[in-house]
C-alpha cells in the first residue's frame, strides 16, 4: 500500500518537474562541478605524470573516472529539501501536509526521485557525451560495482536527506535555517570528495575524516563504483556500518525535532 | 454511509462531534519599532511579547450541525479551526473531534476531517486537479473505481468538467475554489472545517458553494464549522453561531437570537398620506431616517406594540412595515464598537 502511494506520488512529482524545462537545463548545467574539478585534476596529474614527480593517487584516467562517478553520485545524492521546507514553514503551506494521513517527510522525497526520474534522461546525454570526448575513460564495470555503487548511491541519498532534514528543522525555530545548510556545504565540499579526492589527502587526516559522515555520501560510493572497494572488502562492509549509523543518529535526531518543532509550529500565512 | 465509512468506527454518536473545553492559545511574538536603530538593537537584542490569541473557551457541536463561526479580522477563528484540524498544538484546554485528541493527528482522525482555507490552495499548480486527485485517492486508501465515481458525483454537484483536466492555474478563482473542495471532500470527511470558502469569488460562485455546502450536509450528515466574512454564507447556511471577538467566545446560539441580545429593536418604516413635520415624528422614538412622505424608526422591542398603536391613532399612516435590522448591521456595530469586549 505503502508502495502505491509512493509511486503515485513520485509519478506526479516527476510531471511537476517536467512543467520546468528551463530548470531541468540549468540544474543539469548547475551540476558540473566534478566535471571542472576533473579539468583541474587531470591537468596536474598529466604534468606531475611529466615532470615524474608521484604527489598525486591517480593518473589522468583514473581522475576522469573518478570525477565521472562523483558526478553521477551528485546526481542520486542532490538535496535541496531545506529550502522548499523553509518555504513551506514561512508561507504556512506545511499545513496541507499536516493534514494528511501521511507523514509530510514522503512529500519531500517524492520530490527528489521525481526530480531525479525527470533529469535522468539528461544524466544519461552527459555521461554519453563524456565517454565521446574522453574515450579514454571508457571501461567496463562489473556487475558487483554497479549492483554496489546503486545501493550505495542510495543509502548516501537517505545519509544526506537525514542530515538536512535535522538541519531543515531548524526552520521551527529560525526564518531562514537554510543559511546553517549553506555553512554545511563548507565540510562537505572538502570532505565527501566532491573537490579533493580523499585519497590524496594526508593519512593522518583521512582516517579522522573517515569517522564524519561526509565520505559516507560521495567518497565511499565513488570508491565502490571504481572498483577500489569490492564485495571482498572488509572495508565496504564497513563503511556500509558507519554510514548506517550515521542515518540511524540524523533519524533519531530529526525525529526528535520534528515533534518538537509541531509544538511550535504556527502555521501562519495560512 | 456507515460509520466505518466516515473513520468513525470507534465514535460514539452520542456525544458531540467537536467538545472544546477551556482551549485557549498563545504566541510569543517578536515585536520591533521601525527605523534603523530599533532594527540594529532588534538583532542583537529581540524583544517578544505574549499574544493571546484565544482566550479559554468552550463549546460543543453536535453530528450534522452547520454552524458559522463569526468575528474580525484577528479575532481568533482561524486560530481556533487550526487547534480543532490539529495544526496547532494548544496552550490549554482540552479538545476532541469525533472522539481523537486532534494534535495527535493520528490516521484515522486525518481521514474523519479537512480543514478548507479560501486564502490557500492545496492542489498542485501547474497540473490538472485531477492529478492531485489521484494523489488523495492513493493517500486516503480510495480504490481506483471508488475515487472515480466520487469525482463524477461531486464534480456533478459542483458543475465542473473540462476544468478537471486543466492546469489548475488556469482556472478562475472560482473554479479553483470549487477544486480545492473537491480535493478536501473526496475523502468524505465527517467533519469539515471551512475558512472563507468563498472568499474574493463573484456572486454566482459564492451561491453554487453555499448550495453545494447544504447539499453536501444534507446528503452525508457531515458536521460544518465555517467561516466567513459574508453574511449570506452564514444566513443561507447556519442556524447557530459562535461569536468571537479579540479571542473571546462571547456568543454562543441561534443565529436569530443575536436580534433578541444584541439588538432589542425593530426597524419601523411608515408612508404618510400628507407630510408630517420632523418634531412631530421625533415623539415616538429615535428618527432614522425622513425622505419626502416616509420615514424610519427604531423602536426597543418591549414598547413596540404600544408605540405602534400610538402611531396609528396618531400620524395619517398610509403604510406600514415593522422588520428586524439587517444582521449585517447588528454583526458590524458590535465589532465596530467592542460592544462585547
Amino acid at each position: 500500500m505503502m508502495l502505491k502511494k509512493l509511486r503515485i506520488l513520485v509519478s506526479a512529482q516527476h510531471a511537476l518537474m517536467l512543467a520546468y524545462r528551463a530548470e531541468i537545463y540549468l540544474w543539469v548545467l548547475a551540476h558540473t562541478l566534478p566535471f571542472i574539478m576533473m579539468s583541474v585534476w587531470m591537468t596536474a596529474a598529466k604534468q606531475a605524470g611529466m615532470s615524474g614527480s608521484s604527489a598525486f593517487s591517480m593518473n589522468e584516467v583514473g581522475y576522469a573516472r573518478y570525477f565521472l562517478a562523483v558526478y553521477i553520485v551528485r546526481q542520486f545524492t542532490a538535496t535541496w529539501m531545506i529550502y522548499e521546507f523553509e518555504w513551506h514553514v514561512n508561507e504556512g503551506r506545511l499545513s496541507g501536509m499536516l493534514l494528511r494521513p501521511i507523514n509530510a517527510l514522503w512529500h519531500y522525497v517524492s520530490a527528489h526521485l521525481g526530480e531525479q526520474l525527470a533529469r535522468f534522461p539528461f544524466f544519461v546525454v552527459m555521461v554519453g557525451v563524456f565517454f565521446a570526448i574522453y574515450p579514454k575513460a571508457l571501461g567496463w564495470p562489473t556487475v558487483s560495482s554497479v549492483v554496489m555503487g546503486v545501493v550505495a548511491i542510495y543509502a548516501a541519498f537517505a545519509l544526506r536527506f537525514a542530515m538536512q532534514y535535522c538541519l531543515a528543522m531548524g526552520n521551527f525555530w529560525f526564518e531562514r535555517a537554510s543559511s546553517i545548510d549553506q555553512l554545511s556545504m563548507l565540510p562537505y565540499m572538502f570532505l565527501s570528495g566532491l573537490i579533493i579526492p580523499l585519497s590524496d589527502m594526508p593519512a593522518g587526516v583521512r582516517r579522522v575524516v573517515y569517522l564524519t559522515p561526509f565520505p559516507y555520501t560521495i567518497d565511499f560510493q565513488v570508491r565502490i563504483m571504481t572498483g577500489k572497494l569490492t564485495w571482498a572488502d572488509g572495508e565496504m562492509w564497513t563503511g556500509f556500518g558507519i554510514l548506517a549509523a550515521w542515518f540511524a543518529v540524523f533519524a533519531v535526531i530529526g525525529s526528535g525535532l520534528w515533534k518538537r518543532g509541531l509544538l511550535q509550529y504556527s502555521g501562519q500565512g495560512a | 454511509m456507515g460509520a466505518d465509512g466516515w473513520g468513525l468506527a470507534t465514535y460514539d454518536f452520542r456525544m458531540p462531534i467537536v467538545d472544546v473545553q477551556n482551549l485557549h492559545k498563545s504566541f510569543r511574538v517578536s515585536a520591533s519599532e521601525p527605523g534603523f536603530g530599533h532594527a540594529l538593537r532588534h538583532f542583537f537584542r529581540r524583544k517578544y511579547r505574549l499574544v493571546e490569541a484565544v482566550k479559554p473557551m468552550s463549546f460543543a457541536i453536535e453530528p450534522g450541525e452547520i454552524v458559522g463561526f463569526l468575528g474580525p479580522n484577528g479575532a481568533g477563528k482561524t486560530t481556533t479551526l487550526k487547534m480543532l484540524s490539529g495544526l496547532l498544538h494548544p496552550s490549554g484546554g482540552v479538545v476532541t473531534v469525533a472522539g481523537h485528541v486532534p494534535f495527535r493527528r493520528q490516521r484515522a482522525f486525518l481521514k474523519t476531517i479537512t480543514l478548507v482555507m479560501g486564502n490557500k490552495q492545496q492542489l498542485l499548480w501547474d497540473l490538472p486537479a485531477l492529478e492531485s486527485f489521484r494523489i488523495n485517492g492513493a493517500i486516503y486508501d480510495i480504490a481506483d473505481d471508488e475515487l472515480a465515481r466520487r469525482v463524477k458525483e461531486l464534480s456533478e454537484m459542483l458543475g465542473l468538467g473540462k476544468e478537471l483536466t486543466q492546469p489548475v492555474r488556469k482556472l478562475s478563482l472560482g473554479e479553483r475554489m470549487k477544486c480545492e473542495l473537491m480535493s478536501s471532500l473526496l475523502h468524505r470527511p465527517a467533519v469539515l472545517f471551512l475558512d472563507e470558502p468563498t472568499l474574493g469569488l463573484d456572486v454566482n460562485a459564492q451561491t453554487a458553494v453555499r448550495g453545494f455546502l447544504r447539499e453536501y450536509n444534507a446528503k452525508y450528515g457531515a458536521t460544518i464549522l465555517l467561516t466567513s466574512h459574508y453574511m449570506a454564507d452564514i444566513t443561507a447556511l447556519c442556524k447557530r453561531v459562535l461569536l468571537i471577538h479579540q479571542g473571546k467566545l462571547f456568543y454562543d446560539g441561534l443565529l436569530g437570537g443575536i436580534l433578541d441580545r444584541f439588538a432589542p429593536y425593530r426597524e419601523v418604516k411608515l408612508a404618510f398620506t400628507e407630510s408630517v413635520g420632523a418634531e412631530s415624528l421625533a415623539a415616538f422614538g429615535e428618527v432614522t431616517t425622513v425622505e419626502g412622505r416616509s420615514a424610519s424608526f427604531v423602536i426597543k422591542r418591549d414598547i413596540l406594540a404600544p408605540t405602534v398603536e400610538r402611531m396609528m391613532a396618531h400620524l395619517p399612516i398610509a403604510d406600514l412595515t415593522v422588520t428586524d435590522p439587517p444582521i449585517e448591521d447588528i454583526m458590524g456595530k458590535l465589532f465596530k464598537e467592542g460592544v462585547v469586549a
